[in-house]
This record gives C-alpha cells, sequence and structure tokens, in this order.
C-alpha cells in the first residue's frame, strides 16, 4: 500500500531521515518504534506532506501514486490520515463545521455522533472551536474520532498514545481497533511498548538515525522493552 | 513562513476613460464658492460651508492616531470632480454607457440588481451621485434614498435643520474640511412609524487621480422607523495617495432604529511599496433618542490607512449603541479604528464587538471610548476585541477608554490576540480541507460574529473578500 525507498530529508538544512526504507502492507499493523531524535515524527510529518520539511532524495509510493507530488489535501483524499502528536487549536472554528466540511472535501459519510459515542465524547463537543481549551486526552480522542469517520486505507498515529491515562488509552485502543479491516493498514509510532498490550502489532521496525535499523514481529517488542534500543 | 508574495491582484484597480470636469487644484474661499455655485446651493449651505473652511483653517491635523504617513498637502489636490455630460437623475439609461461598464466590472449589473435582489442603489462616481433604482417601491413606502445634491434641492428645510447636528463642523480636522467642501453623497428619510421595505446601498468610487473624495450622508429615522443602509466602497490603483475623507451622520428618532453597513475596500497602495492608496479618513456618528437603536457593522479590508470611528451618541433614555467591526490589514496597511459609546441617557447600552485582523507588515490598532455621564444611571456596555496575527513582521494594538461617571455603571471589556499560522492551514489540510478554504474556514470562523450582522447578501461577500486578501499572506 505504501512504499517508501531511499527517502532522504533535511529541515532548515540539517538532514534528519538518510535513506530510509519501508513498505506498508494493506491489513497490517505496523508499529514504528525508536529513540528520540531518531526522525520518527518527521517521516509521519513527510508522508502527511508537512510544507517545512525537504525531502532531498528518494521515492514515495501510495496506492500507486507518487505521493511526494500531491498537496497535503489530495493526500488526505487519496486515503491518507496522519493522527498528530500535538494537536493544532483552531479557535472560531466548531468542530461541527470543521467535521462537516473535512467529510465533504474527503466524500465521506458518516454519523458523526454515533462515532462520538463510542469514544465516549460529549455533545458540546460539537460546537466548541477545534482543540481550544481541549485537554490533551480530549485532543487525542478528537483525532481518533477523526480517524473513525474519515474511514483512510492508511492511518499513521504519531504518538497518539503519549500524555494518556489508562482509561483514555483504552478508549483510543478500542478506537484504533474498530477501524481494522483487510483493507485497512495502520502505522503507529509510539516510545511505548505500553499501547501495544491493547493493539497487536503485525511488524515492528525500530528507526534509528534517521533510517530503519531492525523489522520484526509483535515479539520484537518485548525485547526492546528489556534491551532497550542499543 | 515563506517569503510573503504580492498580495493577490486587486481586481477594483481599474480606471474608466470618460471625461470629466475637475477642479484646479487647491482650496481657497474660491473653490468653496464655486463648488457651491455649480451645485446651485442656497445661501444656508454656502455659510455653512465657509464657516466650517475658517475653522478647519485655525485646525490641525491630528497626530495621535497610531499611524505614519508623510504630510498631505491640502493645496496639491482638486476637490471636485464630475464626469461630464452629467445626466439628470430620472433614468440610468442616460447614464454614460462607459461607465455603467465599470459597474458590471465592479460586479453590480445594476438591471440584475433591480430584477433579482430587494437592493436600492445609489452610486456616487467620484464627487456626483449617479442615480437611484428602486424608486418606485422606496416611493410607495415613503421613504427618500437620494444624493446630496438632490436633497439640498428637494428637501432643504431638512438639510439645513439636520446637517452638522450630529458632527459638528468644528468637530475634527477631516470633519471641517469634510464641512467645507464636501461634494454629494446620500440622504435618506424614513417617516414615522415606516419599515423601509428593502435595504438601502451606496457604492462609492473614486475614479480621478487627483481629486479627494468627500461625501457627505445623513440618515434620519423618523419616531418609530427602521431602515438598514449598506455602503460599498472600491478605487483604481494609483501610485500616489487620495484623500477620501466622509461625513457620515445618523439620527433616530425615539423607538426607532438604524442599521449601518460598510464594506470597505479601497485600494491599499503597493503590498511591496506601500506606494499608493486610498487615506480613509472618516467620521460617523449616530444620535440615538429616546429608545432607538443604531448599529454600525463594518467590515474594512482596504485603504493605505483608515481612521475611522463610528460612533454613538445615546442620548435618550434606554437608547442602544452596537459596534461590529472586523477590520483586516495586510501590505503596508496601516488602521486606527473603533468606536466611541457615549452614554447620557438612562439605561442605555452598548455593545462593541472589534476584529482586528494584521498580516504582512501592517499596523492594525482598534482605539475605543466608553463613556457614561454622571446622569446615565445603569447604563451598560460590553466590550470584546480580538486580534489575530498572520506572520510575525506586522502589529496589533488595542487603546481602550473608559470613563464611568456613575457608579451603577457596568462596564465589561475582553480582549484576546491570537495567531494564524502554517500549523493551523496544515491541519486542515491534512483533512481534506484546501488551502484556500482552510484560510477561509480560520477567517471566518474568527469574524463569524461580526458577519452575521451584515445583511444576508453582503455577508457571502465579505466572507470571500477577507479569505482572497490573506491568501498570500500565509506561509
Amino acid at each position: 500500500m505504501l512504499e517508501i525507498i531511499d527517502l532522504s530529508a533535511s529541515v532548515k538544512g540539517s538532514p534528519i531521515l538518510n535513506g530510509l526504507n519501508l513498505i506498508i502492507r494493506k491489513g497490517k499493523v505496523h508499529v514504528l518504534m525508536g529513540p528520540n531524535g531518531a526522525g520518527k515524527s518527521t517521516l509521519a510529518n513527510i508522508l502527511a506532506g508537512h510544507p517545512a520539511y525537504e525531502v532531498t532524495g528518494g521515492e514515495v509510493w501510495f496506492k500507486g501514486q507518487n505521493l511526494l507530488e500531491l498537496e497535503p489535501e489530495e493526500r488526505a483524499c487519496l486515503g491518507l490520515f496522519m493522527s498528530f502528536q500535538y494537536p493544532i487549536e483552531i479557535p472560531g472554528v466548531t468542530n461541527r463545521q470543521f467535521l462537516e466540511d473535512a467529510m465533504k472535501a474527503l466524500g465521506k459519510q458518516g454519523n458523526i455522533e454515533k462515532s462520538m459515542e463510542a469514544l465516549k465524547i460529549r455533545k458540546e463537543f460539537l460546537d466548541r472551536s477545534i482543540n481550544e481549551g481541549f485537554s490533551g486526552g480530549e485532543k487525542k480522542r478528537n483525532e481518533i474520532l477523526q480517524m473513525s469517520l474519515f474511514q483512510p486505507d492508511l492511518a499513521i498515529l504519531d504518538e497518539t498514545d503519549s500524555g494518556l491515562d489508562i482509561d483514555a488509552m483504552r478508549i483510543v485502543a478500542e478506537g484504533v481497533n474498530a477501524m481494522r479491516t483487510p483493507e485497512n493498514a495502520l502505522l503507529l509510532i509510539t516510545h511505548y511498548q505500553r499501547l501495544l498490550d491493547y493493539i497487536s502489532p503485525d511488524y515492528i521496525h525500530v528507526m534509528r538515525e534517521g533510517r530503519i535499523i531492525q523489522t520484526g514481529g509483535a515479539e520484537l517488542a518485548a525485547i526492546l522493552e528489556e534491551k532497550g534500543y542499543a | 513562513m515563506a517569503p510573503i508574495l504580492m498580495s493577490t491582484d486587486y481586481k477594483y484597480g481599474f480606471v474608466t476613460n470618460i471625461e470629466s470636469e475637475v477642479f484646479p487644484k487647491g482650496l481657497s474661499e474660491e473653490t468653496i464658492r464655486a463648488i457651491s455655485a455649480r451645485k446651485e446651493e442656497p445661501e444656508f449651505l454656502l455659510k455653512f460651508r465657509l464657516k466650517a473652511f475658517h475653522k478647519w483653517q485655525e485646525m490641525e491635523e491630528p497626530t495621535w492616531p497610531n499611524v505614519d504617513y508623510p504630510p498631505i498637502n491640502y493645496q496639491e489636490m482638486s476637490y471636485y470632480a464630475e464626469p461630464k455630460g452629467k445626466p439628470k437623475l430620472e433614468s440610468l439609461d442616460q447614464v454614460d454607457p462607459e461607465i455603467l461598464r465599470t459597474f458590471e466590472k465592479l460586479g453590480i449589473p445594476l438591471e440584475e440588481q433591480k430584477r433579482l435582489t430587494n437592493v436600492a442603489v445609489d452610486i456616487v462616481f467620484d464627487s456626483v451621485s449617479l442615480g437611484t433604482t428602486f424608486q418606485k417601491t422606496l416611493q410607495e413606502a415613503g421613504v427618500v434614498l437620494c444624493s446630496m445634491s438632490e436633497a439640498v434641492k428637494k428637501y432643504p428645510e431638512l438639510v439645513e435643520k439636520y446637517l452638522g447636528t450630529v458632527v459638528p463642523i468644528g468637530d475634527n480636522f477631516f470633519a471641517a474640511l469634510n464641512s467645507a467642501v464636501f461634494s454629494d453623497g446620500s440622504f435618506v428619510y424614513v417617516p414615522k412609524g415606516v419599515k423601509c421595505p428593502i435595504e438601502l446601498s451606496t457604492y462609492f468610487r473614486i475614479n480621478e487621480k487627483e481629486t479627494g473624495q468627500f461625501e457627505r450622508t445623513l440618515i434620519l429615522a423618523e419616531e418609530g422607523s427602521f431602515v438598514s443602509y449598506l455602503e460599498g466602497c472600491t478605487a483604481p490603483a494609483y501610485n500616489t495617495n487620495q484623500l477620501h475623507a466622509a461625513v457620515v451622520e445618523l439620527i433616530a428618532m425615539d423607538r426607532s432604529e438604524i442599521k449601518y453597513s460598510t464594506v470597505q475596500n479601497w485600494y491599499a497602495g503597493d503590498p511591496k511599496t506601500g506606494k499608493g492608496g486610498i487615506y480613509n479618513f472618516v467620521t460617523k456618528r449616530g444620535l440615538a433618542h429616546t429608545e432607538a437603536k443604531i448599529s454600525w457593522t463594518q467590515v474594512e479590508v482596504g485603504a493605505a490607512i483608515t481612521w475611522k470611528y463610528p460612533s454613538c451618541i445615546l442620548k435618550g433614555d434606554r437608547s442602544v449603541g452596537e459596534f461590529y467591526s472586523v477590520a483586516l490589514t495586510n501590505g503596508k496597511m496601516q488602521a486606527d479604528t473603533g468606536t466611541k459609546m457615549i452614554h447620557i441617557g438612562e439605561g442605555t447600552k452598548s455593545t462593541i464587538l472589534s476584529k482586528g485582523i494584521a498580516a504582512d507588515e501592517s499596523h492594525n490598532s482598534y482605539r475605543g471610548l466608553v463613556k457614561m455621564i454622571p446622569k446615565a444611571k445603569h447604563a451598560r456596555n460590553y466590550t470584546q476585541c480580538d486580534s489575530m496575527l498572520v506572520g510575525n513582521r506586522c502589529s496589533a494594538n488595542t487603546f481602550p477608554y473608559i470613563e464611568a461617571g456613575n457608579c451603577t455603571a457596568t462596564i465589561e471589556h475582553e480582549a484576546s490576540t491570537s495567531r494564524m499560522n502554517e500549523e493551523q492551514i496544515f491541519y486542515l489540510q491534512t483533512r481534506g480541507i484546501s488551502k484556500e478554504d482552510a484560510i477561509s474556514l480560520i477567517v471566518n470562523g474568527f469574524c463569524k460574529d461580526v458577519i452575521k450582522e451584515l445583511p444576508l447578501e453582503f455577508a457571502q461577500e465579505a466572507q470571500k473578500l477577507l479569505s482572497l486578501k490573506l491568501e498570500n499572506s500565509v506561509g
């Protein structure tokens, strides 16, 4: 579904990705782990099309298209979704309008209130501004709500688990599991083993200094937990 | 932030090639006598003008606004221009087709407007009012909408009685100048108990290069009446500055209501060099009698410099004043705008909602006065001033002045500053929303409480205008 070939990228002139290769398969859950500064969030942002990152080499193919040529909104319409590590606050724009506009743009239909219920999001949420004054947990639940409404082919979750208490984590994990189908793929970026108690992955990739240095099955997480990224 | 590119082309920056008669440059008693004579004015008006001129000569240009511009040479501009072959005001068919084409370019196809919309339009092209549509509907209701020149001829006693009563001739430097040389403008009269059946609308356009525009508007709403009035403004793109010093006076008699809306999109000068553009130095004020209501709504997105404080004198008990404003500055624009709410009557109420958006290298200031005199018992004011910064080379300021003269008054003031940034736009883009739609969503979200006060047919236009203006200012 997604193929990253020899990808290099820099931000403000300093290289962050150095010839990264990764294949994400349909129907699978991939986990990307690695120490701070390995370039995990950079990779997520580049895939989503963030303008601050400069791709200096390599290719990315998503559903047969050259992803790097597309605007962020075109990538979204093609079925790519990123859950932000730090979801952005937008004062004055209500969640209701935002979700309706986004679903229209993406050509999706769905019952917003029903999806909210599943994630235990209160009704007032719709009339509040996007993420404004939200707690960390509320922001992350909003990301998962969007994911369940937009039904992406590939969802990248950038440290969605960080800053969540155990209940919020369980709710988020349920949301993620609910959208696993043989047609969808997930890329979870995480620091912790914790989330993997709730979501069982198919592949684990270890990233370091801008490239993938190790790939394995679910068992790799336990080894990493024990031995660290050394 | 990526370097900020040229602002969206100013689509109103064309000049219409029509022959016009322009007075020689310079200002003196002779100029004023000449204007008055050309307009065949009654004696009282000439006296009014001359008195104002003498006051103006003694006054100094204000320096307190938070704006910066080279001194204006008042002898280097012309004070009157009128299209040659001026039609009598009976039918639009007699208007120079070139001017009518201009209006089509501006997006106001008059014929269509007449048929499709419920708006009566009075158009001031340079100094002369060109004709009013929808006269029949208005006549049936007894409402008068005409040019100020026509009003002087047809309703001299009303003009004499009320002109200069809300904005006295010596009120301020620019109001005095306007009172001396005003060329034309609109006059509205709504009889007792009449609810004006349609929105009234004026369109101002400055066409000549070195002509100041000094329009004068007077709206009189008799007891228990209602009127909603909208003005729109554009000008060609010249690389010299043009002065627009208008005066608007509103008089709302007992239990009447006047709603005055402005969409101002004057040429703002070159966004990079700051060359050219309109100096928009305007005095607008309304007087509200018992239980009357005056509501100002403005969307200000143009002009090189804006200096403007639409105000309400809440003289009558339980009268109400409202000010809803969006002021957007980009390029090198400067705006110092806000309102004055003067509470005189008991139980008077005012609301101020101001939204300032500053982008590029512009400066955007809110300046507002809330004054409650000792006799204004139980007066109430609520003020909210929000600023949004786009980029990091612009500035936004708030200058609130509060004078509470009695202890029963309630005054609330809230202010906030936020920043529109690349991250917000990127976030929305990753949700499938295009960059243009993202900017529009953010800006209109910020301004929605003001926009919803505009007459419906103009709200959409205003929203489009706001997002267009910012498209190239964001990363």
